[in-house]
């Protein structure tokens, strides 16, 4: 018979999930829920930017440029051509986390397809790939960033590849070393015995347990992607104008900062912000997950 | 017949030590192990950590790659299987682990955990490998409708059966369990030795039992084997063992064994130090710088493996000097 430890019945064990489950765990967790329902808020206002202003986002007026927030109906005033600012910054938000999200969506499925091939694919895969990773990581992600950009030329597609190489090397990183300690455990050294092939301990056994840090780490990372983005567009590397995005609308105002603050002041807010966000949240998702923090 | 057949088993492990692995060393895991088990036969294998035991039941079954030796699986050379053919063969021979926390995937249901080395092996309809499983249960005495539940919602007891339901899944020949009660509460150990006991009698198994508890190896086993330093340092029946142990260090670690009997007068043969390092063994006999009746040839030649009416030993002791 059965041992008469730990013996639950249905609904002390569903009761028993529910406590422990991941979304529990997370709304423990008040300011990354705050931060959630922030960036909820400025998702739904960047997908609806053009139901939101009756403004259109290339509209100039030459009539209205460098209006104060609140001027003649402007909520957040407008830009040195006369365009409505917080039109702008809505559309420039749909670029940026494009962008940004995309890049990181890129340079993460890149990285971690390539972190396993060196963690799992022996001794010779594992040295080339990762001394590779290891010449990309060298370089600061921003200089390696704006190399590639030089050398591709612009283009929101370049600018999306140029971001993701940077960012290959950290996933790389991360999933070898998830990869290496995940192999070594008693249950893959079983599946092993009872017969199963390479590649189905690799995807069916190692992947579902390593990818939640990934996903996690990842969400820590979308904040500094944004911020790239931003730099980038900003040094006028990244998106062009007439295109929005936080980062040239940032650079944009530049030049009248002390005169009119309000440009640069409301995009730089949306990229904090965002970018706060999303590392708030990544934390919470992290510390979720983190059985040992039950 | 003999339904494995180990020759001098090797097992070195390269370690690079320093800047640019200058320095490199070898970890002497296991030197040299032969020996054989008996269908139906249980054959127990002590050491304390360190001495290569659980080395020597993964290069076994190819868990890890011995680095030379043979082994045989009713005559099929296991050592020269490669890819599909070796993958095929694994069914034979199956692992049961020492940590029952470690050694179920978290994120599969028992059920799944079951079906797993069913898919590997052919078995295509999911309703035949659901009864498969659900008898695999029932048969380490666990109750079906613990098919759609989670490792986490069990206790070390009831997860080592869960362990041992798989590797009973392939229906094997062999089975080599690693310490399979060392990490249980005492009063579940005697269960689960019970389980192993019955399922030897029902299937016909043939067990090599690795612990590095003499107690729990004297009710199981018809043959032990002490191995130190990577090497058999003793191997005889059962009964023999216990009631004639040769080599000195079986002698201590009997007499380490508590008594309950509290009348009884022990004579303790206390060792002292630690097992030497792997990485540096000593020369002559492994034993010789623990070893109470030391001499001077067991500083310099390694003593042979003596074998009389199936009691091997080796030590100088017994030569024939």
């Amino acid at each position: 018979m059965p041992e008469a430890e730990l013996q639950l019945n249905e609904d002390q064990l569903l009761q028993y999930r529910k406590d422990n489950g991941f979304w529990r765990r997370f709304k423990r967790n008040k300011v990354a829920i705050f931060a959630l329902a922030l960036l909820v808020t400025i998702l739904v206002a960047v997908i609806f930017a053009g139901y939101l202003t009756p403004y259109d986002n290339y509209q100039l007026d030459l009539n209205a440029t460098f209006l104060f927030p609140g001027e003649q109906g402007h909520i957040l005033g407008t830009d040195d051509v006369g365009r409505d600012l917080l039109t702008r910054i809505l559309h420039g938000g749909r670029v940026s986390l494009t962008v940004a999200l995309s890049s990181l969506l890129l340079g993460m499925s890149l990285g971690t397809l390539l972190g396993t091939a060196a963690g799992y694919m022996g001794k010779v895969s594992d040295n080339l790939i990762m001394r590779l990773m290891d010449g990309l990581a060298a370089f600061p992600t921003i200089l390696l960033s704006l190399l590639l950009m030089t050398v591709l030329g612009p283009g929101i597609a370049n600018l999306v590849i140029a971001m993701a190489v940077g960012n290959i090397p950290k996933f790389a990183r991360l999933s070898r070393s998830l990869v290496c300690t995940e192999a070594q455990q008693d249950y893959i050294l079983a599946e092993r015995s009872l017969g199963a092939s390479r590649g189905r301990i690799m995807f069916q056994h190692i992947w579902p347990n390593i990818f939640p840090t990934i996903l996690a780490y990842g969400a820590l990372h979308i904040g500094s992607a944004i911020i790239a983005e931003a730099s980038l567009s900003f040094l006028g590397l990244g998106v062009a104008i007439p295109t929005a995005s936080w980062g040239n609308i940032l650079k944009s105002g530049k030049t009248v900062i002390e005169t009119y603050p309000h440009i640069s002041v409301f995009s730089g807010l949306a990229i904090v912000i965002t970018a706060i966000s999303f590392n708030l949240i990544g934390n919470g998702i992290r510390d979720a997950l983190d059985k040992k923090l039950q | 017949m003999n339904l494995l057949e180990v020759e001098n088993l090797v097992k070195h492990f390269p370690v690079a030590k320093g800047w640019f692995g200058r320095g490199k060393q070898t970890v002497y895991a296991v030197n040299g192990v032969s020996f054989s088990v008996a269908k139906g036969e249980t054959l127990g294998v002590v050491g304390e950590s360190g001495s290569g035991k659980s080395t020597m039941g993964r290069s076994v079954l190819r868990l890890i790659e011995p680095t030379s030796g043979r082994v045989r699986l009713e005559g099929v050379d296991v050592t020269s299987l490669n890819g599909e053919n070796l993958r095929k063969a694994r069914k034979h021979m199956q692992m049961i682990f020492q940590d029952p926390y470690a050694s179920l995937n978290p994120r599969l249901t028992i059920g799944n955990i079951l079906e797993e080395p069913l898919k590997y092996h052919g078995v295509e309809k999911k309703n035949d490998r659901r009864e498969q499983a659900e008898r695999l249960l029932r048969e380490v005495g666990l109750d079906d409708s613990y098919y759609d539940r989670f490792p986490f919602q069990f206790s070390g007891g009831q997860r080592q059966r869960v362990g041992i339901a798989r590797a009973l899944a392939l229906n094997p020949k062999l089975i080599i369990a690693d310490e399979p009660v060392s990490a249980l509460d005492v009063s579940i150990q005697a269960q689960v030795l019970n389980l192993f006991v019955k399922l030897q009698e029902t299937r016909n198994l043939t067990y090599v039992f690795i612990s590095h508890d003499l107690s729990v190896v004297k009710h199981l086993c018809n043959r032990i084997a002490v191995m130190y330093l990577g090497e058999i340092v003793e191997m005889a029946e059962c009964e023999e063992l216990f009631r004639h142990p040769l080599h000195p260090y079986t002698q201590a670690l009997i007499r380490a064994i508590p008594v309950v009997d509290p009348a009884q007068r022990r004579q303790r043969l206390i060792l002292t130090g630690d097992i030497p390092s792997q990485t540096s063994p000593p020369a002559g006999c492994p034993f010789h710088t623990r070893c109470p009746q030391c001499m001077d040839i067991c500083k310099k030649e390694h003593p042979a493996l003596l074998t009389q009416s199936g009691h091997q030993t080796s030590c100088h002791l017994y030569g024939k000097h």
